[in-house]
């Protein structure tokens, strides 16, 4: 592994964590051939949000966006912030009286006493109890409501991330990766929760009597005050190293712990294969590895504490020891009183001790930053497929809004390697389409440009005349389903997987659904039937199973236009039939685009549209298809030969 | 939809609650001279750190008042050198207390991870992923934020108090022992308090586990999601999941400030009794108000090690909870693994023969066993197709070769040899697997490709990629470095089967398993490969999992999987002729529409 200023290295790094420029980092000595195990993204931007970026104006940018999501976040709880502090400035005040009464009542009750008189020991004592019950309400309260107001924020600040992950589109995720989610969203939170929970009242307190003994040391003695001000410059010094090296540290800890969980989830989904191929050796050195990397990004950052910390209080010991022999010194010569050194002394030390708190405070703060940065850097990120600011109706049901039309559209995945070039495609309402052609022709792209997954780079794909850019989202899906061969299931049971296509579903309808689709013989056959948990993605149910379940899942949200890529090929015979007999029941009148490679799927097609190197090269009926000499009749041919 | 909640066993009760803590003490044990040194340097920076303003009176006291300005400097020296001490041992303390307990953190989570590689299959169908990150990130965090912090203050902390104390007692006997004697309400506040935030603790540890679960599953499950436009269903349930854990974490503030609130009062209230307990005292001349303003100023140093105490309960409880998750996993038993006299005969003696013998299998927790008596043979070089209908066990079958379950009953054996009684990693060689869905990971296609054979060199990968039809691999932008997008998804369904083929052949299995191979495959591609594969595995014995008649071409005899019985064995020309349940699973004709006058032929228009 390379520092980042060591130019050697052509290869773009595999790891694009910031290295910050350190001692710490270069005994890091690994063979390349480990180096390269997670391959060369083909985004540049694969492994953050776009926001993020090395060159220092879009760090300074993205610190201040964080620190605006930050004031955003607080600006609801104002009010209970203000609460929040005018009690823990009632807590203090009780807190300082009480040591203070307790000197009163030897000065003041203790004579009387010995006179006989108890009255003024009472009062000093009332005094004290009432002091003393202050404290408590005041401290529970206060400690009571910073929870709160930290939980909320939290909670807050969770639910956004989650719902802007949610609005992102495919492109992001597949390059964002899960694991990376799933730390943005548990570890990095963790880390700002560190900070709300015990930061409000150690910044306030510390910063309240940083200010107030500043004051008493200047109205005792202003040259003694002057040279305890010296420390400030060092002070200031000290802290804009730390704020330095802690942020680029801090920001190398969230990277590395995300490549951390990124590897776990992926060796856990994929636990069989790891097994099965003997992977766990390699899987547990990369584990090692970015284990390790996070243990040293870790390290690095509690050392710059661990150096920051002790350097306030060397600061604050050496201004006492000055300040005790410069005071000296001044009395000695008459220029000032015995007792004002003796308090000047005393409020030093209270003066200082608070910076310690503070250092600890803006630890805990670079640290949130950090991930709040990252968090930031997600909320910043632009849905590639934004929903339209003022979306178009669809038309009513009977004008044919179930009409689908391609329009010169040109699509790739990465510019220079285009997938569609200028394809023109309409399909009326109510007919049925079956989209063949080689596998890498473009059948899957145009499915995913129909769903809206991606939008085309010219050209329009429309709906019912509507161009998808300008469909609400709700109103797309509730039209339009895409069904693939990936079945998902989420966690539940699997009467709740088939809801998933229609919530509002009774348990009915949803038996109906199943039934329809020949799902019910096995499902009723399950442990529980149709309330059997699935489990982890359904790892107990085949994947024929999970493509049932999927099949009554978009029976059940009845769209206008299906489109189905493949979704019916972990299916045997007989049940690909049911599925089919029953879709053609459905189809009859909806729009639907079918992609299979087996041709049993065309035979319920009006039309056939073979597509090669993202064109249509024949379009026409099967029947008519299928005695013309073209692509079509061959597939078929082949199709019957490989049935026999 | 909620998130499962059996996917986890129950809090363990029953035991100690710091049981699990304690059982983790082979991993400080390295370390334990630099905790026996970073407790000295802690114990020597709170002395320096008091020593200081005892100079700074005795400068107030002694040179100041008698004019003596050589004794001035050389108090002020010493005020100094205790200064430079106490930052210098706050230094060490805390740069050796980084390392020592992020050493310890990264030690457990490796630990963790290879337990986690090594657990069977069922093992992670049964437990949530995202139960397990958060062992690995939170907890061990929370064990780590113990063992550099709450563990010292709390050792610190009760030597200050019992120093503290004994000197109030020689100070004045009564008074003292009604300092003494206020550790008893403190003691009792903080015992309820760690139990009832022990059970907090915990339930918010297993909340912060469904929350990341359910974040995994939406980007697992996004592009369902996408399709169906459930954002906002999706999104409710996280809300309703992520109040939860909000609720949760109020809660423990509440307790925390309840708690720490009323630790405060004790202190407190202890001062005001000693203040009209001493003033009696002075006044009846049993104490002097010197020793009486000295027993209040030591006094006084308590509040902070009690004002602590909450914390560090809190800490020590959350780390406790912490450990026992974590134990939950590293005690849960491999149940798959080397027997203790395994054998690992050269692949050069092994030729391949694959026999089932009686063999069933039920998964865990299931009723109905899967598998039911099924006997196999497959004889060396031979391919036996597997036909069956959807959900018939046919997946199951394949995943005992390997071990990936254990059969429940019968034996399964490679040459004779039990497949229990062979070692892992020679087993596992000898088989290899290519899986219903193509699993990839996100890293380079080289890696993908070679995950079974890591030094497999740069012609065997291109032979195997051919093979597969996966030459497009090389195509893409930076070739075979081109990291794979999350489960290769960016690729399409056909692409991604070929790459998990030509991994499996790559690993050059004696006995190949494969599941439904080419099914997202072209009629023309599948053609290619099936060709392929014929010719690069003439001697290699072959299971293959089929739904299309297509592929049976590829296979010698096929096996009828009815209901976890092998009904049929035979050529596949033999049983399309004499057994009507593989007939009606493989012919190519539409069965008799059931009361439906649909298509005649292949199309409806």
């Amino acid at each position: 592994m390379t520092d980042g200023d060591d130019p050697g290295g052509d290869p773009p790094p595999a790891i694009p964590v910031p290295r910050p420029r350190s001692c710490f980092l270069s005994n890091g000595a690994v063979e390349s051939t480990q180096e390269n195990w997670r391959g060369i993204a083909v985004d540049p931007d694969a492994d953050r949000s776009r926001a993020e970026d090395t060159d220092p104006a879009a760090v300074a940018r993205l610190r201040a966006r964080s620190r605006a999501l930050l004031r955003n976040l607080l600006h609801p709880h104002r009010r209970q912030l203000a609460v929040a502090v005018a009690l823990l400035l009632i807590q203090n005040v009780a807190g300082m009286a009480g040591p203070y009464l307790v000197m009163l009542g030897i000065d003041r009750a203790i004579p009387p006493l010995r006179a006989g008189d108890a009255g003024p020991l009472a009062y000093i004592a009332a005094a004290f109890v009432v002091a003393t019950v202050a404290e408590y309400t005041a401290r529970r309260g206060f400690l009571v409501r910073s929870a709160r107001i930290g939980q909320a924020v939290l909670l807050d600040l969770r639910r956004r991330v989650y719902r802007h992950f949610l609005r992102l589109s495919v492109t992001f995720h597949e390059r964002y990766t899960s694991g990376r989610m799933v730390s943005r969203l548990t570890s990095d939170l963790d880390s700002i929760g560190e900070l709300v929970g015990g930061g409000i009242d150690s910044l306030v307190l510390a910063a309240l009597s940083i200010l107030s003994v500043a004051a008493i040391l200047l109205w005792l003695d202003l040259p003694l005050a002057a040279v305890t001000l010296l420390a400030f410059p060092f002070l200031f010094w000290l802290s804009r190293w730390f704020a330095r090296t802690s942020a680029v540290a801090y920001r190398w800890t969230r990277d590395s712990i995300a490549l951390v969980i990124v590897h776990t989830v992926e060796s856990l989904r994929g636990i069989r294969a790891v097994q099965a191929f003997r992977r766990e050796p390699r899987n547990q050195r990369i584990f090692t590895r970015v284990n390790d990397d996070y243990r040293r990004a870790s390290l690095h950052a509690f050392q710059l504490i661990a150096t920051y910390s002790p350097g306030v209080k060397l600061i604050g010991n050496v201004t006492i020891a000055v300040v005790l022999c410069y005071g000296g010194w001044r009395v000695l010569n008459g220029h000032a009183e015995v007792g004002v050194l003796a308090a000047f002394l005393l409020y030093l030390r209270r003066f200082f001790e608070p910076m310690q708190e503070l250092s600890q405070f803006y630890n805990s703060l670079q640290s949130a930053t950090a991930a709040l940065e990252k968090l930031a850097g997600v909320l910043d990120e632009q849905p590639e497929v934004p929903e339209p600011a003022r979306p178009v109706p669809l038309p009513a049901a009977e004008s044919g809004r179930g009409a689908v039309a391609f329009r010169s559209v040109s699509f790739g995945y990465h510019p220079q390697a285009p997938i569609l070039r200028g394809l023109d495609l309409d399909i009326p309402a109510g007919q049925t389409v079956a989209l063949i052609g080689p596998t890498g022709a473009g059948k899957s792209t145009i499915a995913k440009l129909l769903a809206r997954f991606h939008d085309p780079n010219t050209g329009t794909v429309s709906l019912g005349g509507v161009d998808l850019r300008d469909l609400a989202d709700a109103d797309l899906r509730q039209t339009l389903v895409l069904v693939t061969q990936e079945t998902h299931l989420f966690g539940g049971t699997v009467a709740e997987n088939i809801r998933f296509g229609r919530p509002d579903a009774d348990d009915a309808a949803v038996a109906a659904a199943a039934k329809a689709i020949g799902a019910d013989e096995f499902i009723t056959a399950l442990p529980d039937g149709y309330a059997t948990q699935v489990h982890r993605r359904g790892s107990r149910l085949s994947a024929g199973q999970r493509q049932l379940v999927a099949f009554a899942r978009v029976f059940l949200a009845d769209p206008a236009v299906l489109i189905l890529d493949e979704a019916t090929s972990s299916l045997d015979v007989p049940t690909e039939r049911a599925v089919q007999r029953a879709l053609a029941t459905i189809l009859r009148d909806r729009t639907a685009l079918v992609i299979a490679h087996r041709l049993s799927t065309v035979e319920i097609a009006d039309r056939v549209v073979v597509l090669e190197s993202g064109r249509i090269v024949e379009d026409g009926p099967p029947g008519q298809l299928v005695h013309s000499d073209g692509r079509y009749a061959a597939l078929h041919r082949q199709w019957l030969d490989s049935l026999s | 939809m909620p998130a499962e909640v059996d996917g986890y066993p129950g809090p363990t009760t029953g035991r100690h609650p710091l049981d699990s803590l304690w059982r983790l003490r082979p991993y400080l044990r390295p370390y334990a001279p630099e905790f026996a040194w970073l407790f000295l340097a802690g114990l020597a920076a709170v002395g320096a750190g008091i020593a200081v303003p005892l100079v700074a009176q005795r400068v107030v006291d002694g040179p100041v008042a008698r004019q003596d300005p050589a004794g001035l400097f050389r108090l002020a020296g010493l005020a100094l050198l205790f200064g430079l001490a106490e930052a210098v041992l706050i230094f060490i303390r805390r740069w050796v207390q980084s390392s020592s307990s992020l050493g310890i953190e990264t030690a457990i989570r490796a630990d963790i991870y290879a337990h986690l590689q090594r657990l069977p299959a069922s093992f992670h169908d049964r437990w949530q992923s995202g139960q397990l990150l958060s062992r690995l990130t939170t907890d061990l965090s929370a064990i780590r934020r113990f063992l550099s912090f709450g563990l010292l203050f709390l050792a610190l902390n009760l030597v200050t108090y019992t120093v503290v104390v004994a000197l109030l007692i020689r100070l004045h006997p009564v008074l003292g022992l009604v300092v003494a004697v206020s550790a008893i309400p403190l003691f009792l506040l903080a015992r309820r308090f760690a139990r009832a935030y022990h059970a907090a603790s915990r339930r918010m540890q297993d909340q912060q586990g469904d929350l990341a679960t359910l974040v995994e599953e939406t980007a697992q499950g996004l592009r369902t999601a996408k399709a169906y436009g459930r954002g906002p269903e999706l999104a409710a349930r996280f809300a309703v999941s992520s109040r939860a854990l909000h609720d949760t974490a109020v809660g423990k503030g509440r307790l925390l400030a309840d708690t720490s609130a009323r630790l405060d009062l004790v202190p407190n209230l202890t001062l005001g009794v000693v203040l009209v307990a001493g003033a009696g005292a002075a006044a009846a001349g049993t104490l002097t108000i010197g020793e009486l303003v000295a027993f209040v100023s030591l006094q006084l140093l308590l509040i902070w090690p009690v004002q602590g105490l909450g914390w560090i309960i809190a800490g020590g409880q959350e780390a406790a909870t912490a450990a026992d998750r974590i134990r939950e996993v590293l005690d849960t038993p491999v149940a798959i693994l080397d027997a203790p006299d395994a054998a690992a005969p050269p692949r050069a003696q092994l030729l391949g023969r694959l026999r089932f013998s009686g063999v069933s299998f039920r998964y865990p927790g299931a009723r109905e066993p899967v598998l039911r008596e099924v006997d196999l043979t497959v004889e060396p070089g031979e391919t036996v197709a597997l036909v069956g209908a959807t959900g018939s066990g046919k997946s199951t079958l394949l995943s005992l070769v390997p071990r990936l379950h254990d059969v429940t009953g019968g034996h399964l054996t490679i040459d004779g040899y039990d497949v229990r009684h062979l070692q892992l990693a020679t087993l596992r060689r000898l088989v290899g697997v290519a899986f219903e869905e193509p699993t990839l990971f996100s890293m380079s296609v080289w890696e993908n490709v070679t995950l079974g054979r890591p030094d497999a060199g740069d012609e065997e990968v291109r032979a195997a990629l051919t093979l597969a039809q996966a030459t497009f691999a090389y195509d893409l932008p930076w070739g075979l470095a081109t990291r794979v997008g999350e489960q290769g998804l960016s690729l399409s369904g056909g692409q991604r089967q070929r790459l998990a083929l030509a991994r499996t052949v790559l690993s050059r299995p004696a006995l190949l398993l494969l599941d439904d191979p080419l099914s997202a495959l072209d009629v023309h591609t599948e053609a290619l490969v099936e060709a392929a594969l014929r010719r690069a595995l003439p001697n290699t014995t072959t299971l293959v999992v089929v739904h299309r008649p297509a592929t049976i071409a590829l296979a010698d005899r096929v096996a009828l999987l009815e209901d976890g019985r092998i009904t049929a064995l035979g050529r596949h020309s033999d049983l399309l002729a004499t057994v009507p349940a593989y007939r009606a699973l493989l012919s190519a004709e539409p069965g008799p529409p059931a009361g439906d006058p649909a298509p005649n032929g292949l199309v409806r228009s």
